[in-house]
């Protein structure tokens, strides 16, 4: 079968501010410093030409055979190899599930996936290759740590920090150039939130780089009405940071969860398992409703569109403080073709 | 017993009658596991036995005591159903117990009916098809990168070749020149709904092999004189090598042989002890 791909596009540089040219750059560092480092590709575009010039014993494309491609990672990660596998959200975690379900997880093997195109941020290219349900799906996973950063300086610490992890990682990156959130280098740790503002009001947990953005976002104009709001980056969706979110529940409101990614399942859902549990709260998503997005547009379009923006992350704030859930916010967005 | 096996050169001296004693102890092994008390999938352990007996007892190299050592020749059982006569053949080699194959199955044990890593000399865990081929592609292409001498085998079930990953693998496999590879066919011609000619055909399948950059060859995948010089022989520089073995599903139990039914089977005491009766006569 055919997979459209991003083919025909106008050949050029991917813009390095974008999470993705980041984590090129990051890899290529991390494999030119030791030789168990590979890229295993998938006739992805970006890498194949720097690794074949340079190191190209470490160097493998697969082809356009993603199932393939992930039980290969896994079989050289059982010899000692520290495989990055290339591919885009959708395929790694939809098309190719049950290879890393079976080959990697179950295994427990230290393969690192690596997914573009998450959420939306495929945008135009449409819903197959949209992957709206990748966190859901992979952090369903046994033995795998679940990430995606805020911005492409975040990237870099996020690549460097899974190298050496023990067990599989997927990594959840978009497409699109992003700004920058981080204005220092700031500390990385694999399964603790960022605080990236402090509010004693409500808290906005977010994961993604533009889901932080509009947290972000949302709280100066909370601020500017008079509600200040405490905003988590959430990188790392499993392992779960248990103590941040039960510190937000006992010293705010509640909390609304931004994400680029299905109401269903993320990390929406995974803050609300875990805050009934631990110190229940109320909690509001502001997420992907529950539908296909197949109307054009761009990234940020398509997901005002389908539930996701600043100005739902303000509304659900506000309705988090009025003791009463907007439950439009969440599920009844979007719309089916 | 010997620690290690040396891989030895295709015209190094056979015993045939050793090892198919071996073979009948591991289809009686098969048959016990069928009548505990989960059953298991026995046409297939039965037409794949000889196969698994001539690779650990006359080509891997492996060292049982050291189911992981680096110099180790990889076997994978794509085939996972045929865990009973893996587990079994393992067991004759020196991996573990023959006495633990009695918890196949067992929840203090550790024989899955699938076979998992938690058991010495099983390298991945597999049963889903389709997965067994890209392993190999990983293990060899490691092994090949790394400018190590092991050999990777694999072994598939005809009937798996429906599934679509096995030609991505087959693929890859070619485009790499992986010539430490040799996939083994267990050709019994039957999926569980009948025939894989009726149910999806998989002729001409030499041909496709070749298609896809293999050397294919061929052997009666009952016969140690054909199965073990075949298998000893490396495939030829630049590519990898496909042996197709002509098995016959249910292999020593005359009532089991070339029937469908027989693909799984809990056997009751009188179902088992006919089985054994016709497996011995037939030895």
């Amino acid at each position: 079968m055919t997979t459209t791909r991003e083919r025909g596009a106008p050949a050029r540089a991917p813009a390095p501010d974008s999470d993705r040219a980041a984590y090129r750059a990051t890899l290529l560092e991390l494999a030119r410093a030791d030789g168990r480092v590979w890229c295993l590709d998938s006739d992805m575009g970006g890498l194949e030409r720097q690794f074949e010039a340079e190191l190209p014993g470490q160097y493998v494309d697969l082809g356009i055979a993603e199932a393939n491609l992930i039980t290969v990672a896994a079989a050289v990660a059982s010899t000692g190899v520290l495989p990055f596998v290339n591919t885009m959200a959708a395929f790694a975690s939809a098309r190719a599930l049950e290879q890393v379900k079976i080959d990697v997880a179950y295994h427990a093997l230290p393969v690192r996936i690596v997914g573009t195109h998450s959420g939306l941020s495929a945008a135009h290219l449409g819903p197959t290759h949209h992957a709206q349900q990748d966190l859901a799906i992979m952090r369903g996973l046994p033995n795998m740590t679940v990430m995606t950063p805020a911005d492409p300086a975040e990237t870099v610490r996020m690549v460097r920090a899974s190298a050496y992890l023990p067990g599989p990682v997927y990594i959840r990156l978009g497409r699109n150039p992003t700004p920058p959130v981080y204005t220092d280098d700031a500390d990385f740790t694999v399964g603790r939130a960022v605080r990236l503002r402090t509010g004693g009001d409500v808290t906005i947990v977010a994961a993604g780089a533009l889901p932080v953005r509009f947290a972000l976002d949302a709280a100066r104009r909370l601020a500017a009405a008079g509600i200040e709001a405490c905003v988590l980056n959430m990188h790392t969706i499993k392992p779960l940071d248990v103590a941040a979110l039960v510190e937000a529940a006992e010293t705010t409101a509640g909390v609304v969860t931004v994400e680029d990614h299905s109401v269903l399942g993320g990390l929406g859902g995974a803050v609300a398992e875990t805050l009934a549990e631990h110190r229940p709260a109320r909690v509001v998503r502001v997420g992907v409703g529950d539908a296909f997005c197949s109307r054009p547009g761009s990234h940020e379009e398509q997901l005002a569109q389908c539930g996701v923006s600043r100005d739902h992350v303000v509304r659900a704030a506000e309705s988090v403080l009025r003791g009463r859930p907007d439950v439009r916010i969440s599920t009844e967005q979007g719309e089916s073709p | 017993m010997t620690v290690e096996t040396v891989a030895r050169s295709p015209e190094g001296a056979v015993d045939p009658a050793a090892l198919s004693r071996t073979a009948l102890a591991v289809r009686e092994h098969v048959l016990a596991i069928g009548a505990g008390a989960v059953g298991t999938h026995i046409g297939g352990s039965l037409s794949a036995a000889d196969i698994l007996v001539a690779l650990y007892f006359e080509v891997l190299r492996v060292r049982p005591q050291e189911p992981r050592w680096s110099g180790r020749d990889y076997f994978v059982l794509s085939k996972g159903h045929a865990s009973a006569a893996l587990y079994s053949t393992l067991a004759e080699r020196g991996f573990f117990p023959r006495s633990e194959l009695a918890s196949y199955g067992h929840p203090d044990g550790r024989l899955m009916a699938h076979p998992t890593p938690a058991v010495p000399g099983v390298e991945f865990a597999t049963g889903s098809l389709g997965h067994g081929l890209s392993l190999a592609v990983g293990l060899a292409l490691a092994a090949k990168r790394a400018g190590r001498a092991n050999r990777v085998f694999v072994l598939l079930g005809d009937g798996e070749l429906q599934e679509g990953t096995v030609w991505e693998a087959a693929m890859s496999a070619a485009h790499y020149r992986l010539d430490n590879l040799t996939a083994v066919i267990d050709r019994n011609r039957l999926q569980i709904n009948g025939s894989t000619e009726d149910r999806m055909r998989l002729e001409p399948l030499a041909d496709r092999w070749r298609a896809f950059g293999w050397q294919v060859s061929h052997a009666d995948g009952h016969d140690f004189a054909e199965l073990v010089p075949a298998l000893r022989t490396p495939p030829a520089p630049g590519g990898p090598a496909v042996l197709i073995a002509d098995t016959v599903k249910g292999r020593g139990v005359r009532h089991l042989e070339h029937r469908k039914q027989s693909h799984f089977a809990k056997l009751g005491p009188d179902a088992y002890e006919r089985a054994l009766a016709a497996l011995r006569a037939a030895a």
